[in-house]
């Protein structure tokens, strides 16, 4: 277990700092590429935790599609080399309240759920073939409902996005 | 599989991640060399490369001292950090690559559960790189190759997933391995003597898979990304000597892994017909077999290549999103009513 633990506190330390950098930083395109380090040490821990499936489909959604289009958009529009972006906004100091509200709420309700409670780690180790038996049996109601709020979604964008 | 010998884990990772590094340059340079160099040659009567040595045999190696003599330069508004960063992000992309690719049952660098989406998953980091690479150039024509680069890639992203789901659904597995076993196992009416490659069975799916990954791999007649006569050379137009070595061996290296993939997934990998599946010997033979194999479908990539006029853009994405995709969408329909029938 050591090895796990000495990785898991390389990539936290590397996920904070570019968390931390992401929001410092003056220049737009930087900041969306210290949002991809991010996502990317969230899934180097999905795989400590030997979510598999998890971990490739972040790869795959956030980086391969989600930051792409972002740095697509931004590429686009305006981004202009060098910190000339005025970047911060004028309500940061609300969402500094909401953030550490949000992370105490999430704290509390983590230590007071499992406390020092340890994971046991030599269960099972899940495949994706149960991933995908749980997702299909178990969880198909919700699974379903996802899929029609996304079309919904996607169809109120095209709406939107129509001029005719 | 019989273990030969059994090293600690670390040693083990060690040997292979050392095998893969060195087999990506090789890769990259065997098909530089085939297709690129002498193959164009004879189809488009070059003269360099067919006279430079014995059978043009020097003229990897004077090119790999025309790259290693360039000076390295950075523009002057470039953004640095970045800028150096990008070509190295491509090549992460292929790197990742080659873990997944089988070579016999047990000449893999890990067997992954999810195999083919992991192929996917990271074959999609490569468009971060060509974003990055385009923008800190501070280059207009760099970024623009960027931005087509970026459009294209995500469009054919889909149609490259959706064609890989109907092997999927008929394999029943995600994993690579698992598609080889069950190519290997498979029969046609009956009879199970070549096994069962989904080439017979997928063969939409192939065309699919085919098509999408020449505009994966920006190869002509999609090479709007890198078009000299419109963006003078697009994303990587200011990069110079090794940094540039990195993008073209990235884009050769990932041409290779995409025709590794696409043997696997519908040529039956490396399972030889009249052999047992675990059978130990296919460690030995099966490298070669998918090196054959490979070599095949890179013909076909590469031939492609030479002989087509570049598209234009609003062609392009039509032809993904208005042809590409519904195919591919069908294409797992029928594959799924097929199994739920048979």
């Amino acid at each position: 277990m050591v090895a796990q633990n000495i990785f898991f506190g390389i990539i936290s330390a590397i996920v904070v700092i570019s968390a931390v950098r992401m929001v410092t930083t003056r220049n737009i395109v930087h900041a969306a590429l210290y949002l991809v380090a991010v996502l990317a040490g969230l899934g180097a821990l999905y795989v400590l935790l030997t979510a598999e499936f998890i971990a490739t489909t972040q790869v795959l959604v956030y980086i391969g599609a989600v930051m792409v289009l972002f740095l697509f958009g931004i590429m686009l529009t305006k981004a202009p080399l060098g910190n000339v972006m005025e970047m911060t906004g004028k309500q940061w100091p609300i969402a500094i309240v909401v953030a550490a509200l949000l992370g105490g709420v999430t704290i509390y309700s983590l230590l007071n759920r499992f406390g020092s409670d340890r994971l046991v780690t030599d269960g099972p180790i899940y495949r994706t073939a149960d991933v995908s038996d749980e997702v299909f049996s178990t969880y198909i109601v919700p699974f379903e409902a996802v899929s029609v709020l996304l079309l919904a979604a996607l169809i109120g964008a095209i709406v939107l996005a129509r001029k005719d | 599989m019989t273990t030969l010998l059994a090293l600690p884990y670390w040693q083990e990772t060690g040997i292979k991640l050392g095998l893969a590094l060195a087999i990506i340059p090789t890769t990259s340079l065997i098909l530089v060399y085939l297709f690129l160099f002498k193959m164009m040659a004879f189809m488009q009567s070059r003269l360099g490369p067919n006279d430079t040595g014995p059978y043009g045999t020097l003229q990897l190696i004077a090119e790999a001292i025309k790259f290693l003599q360039k000076e390295d330069i950075h523009p002057a508004q470039a953004d640095r950090r970045v800028f150096r960063m990008a070509p190295v992000v491509v090549l992460a992309s292929t790197f990742l690559l080659y873990v997944v690719l089988p070579a016999g049952p047990d000449a893999i660098v890990q067997d992954l559960d999810t195999g083919v989406f992991y192929a996917m998953a990271v074959s999609s980091l490569s468009v971060l790189g060509i974003l990055m690479a385009g923008w800190s150039s501070a280059n207009k024509y760099a970024l623009l190759g960027g931005l087509r680069a970026a459009g294209q890639l995500i469009a054919y992203e889909l149609p490259l997933i959706l064609a890989v789901m109907g092997v999927v659904v008929q394999a029943e597995t995600l994993n690579l391995q698992g598609i080889v076993e069950a190519q290997a196992t498979g029969e046609i009416f009956g009879f199970g003597g070549i096994g069962n490659p989904f080439i017979l069975t997928q063969f939409l799916a192939f065309l699919i898979f085919m098509i999408a990954a020449q505009a994966e791999l920006t190869q002509t007649p999609f090479d709007m990304p890198v078009a000299e006569t419109e963006l003078v050379g697009g994303f990587h137009i200011e990069y110079t000597g090794f940094r540039f070595l990195l993008f073209f061996m990235a884009e050769f290296g990932t041409a290779f892994a995409f025709a590794a993939l696409a043997s696997v997934m519908f040529l039956g990998g490396w399972w030889i017909p009249g052999f047992d599946v675990d059978d130990n010997i296919l460690n030995v033979l099966g490298p070669g077999v998918m090196l054959g194999k490979i070599l095949l479908i890179s013909f076909f990539i590469f031939w492609v290549r030479f002989t087509y006029p570049r598209l234009r853009e609003d062609q392009l994405q039509k032809f993904a999103w208005k042809v590409l995709i519904p195919l591919a969408l069908a294409n797992i329909v029928l594959t799924g009513i097929f199994k739920v029938v048979f």
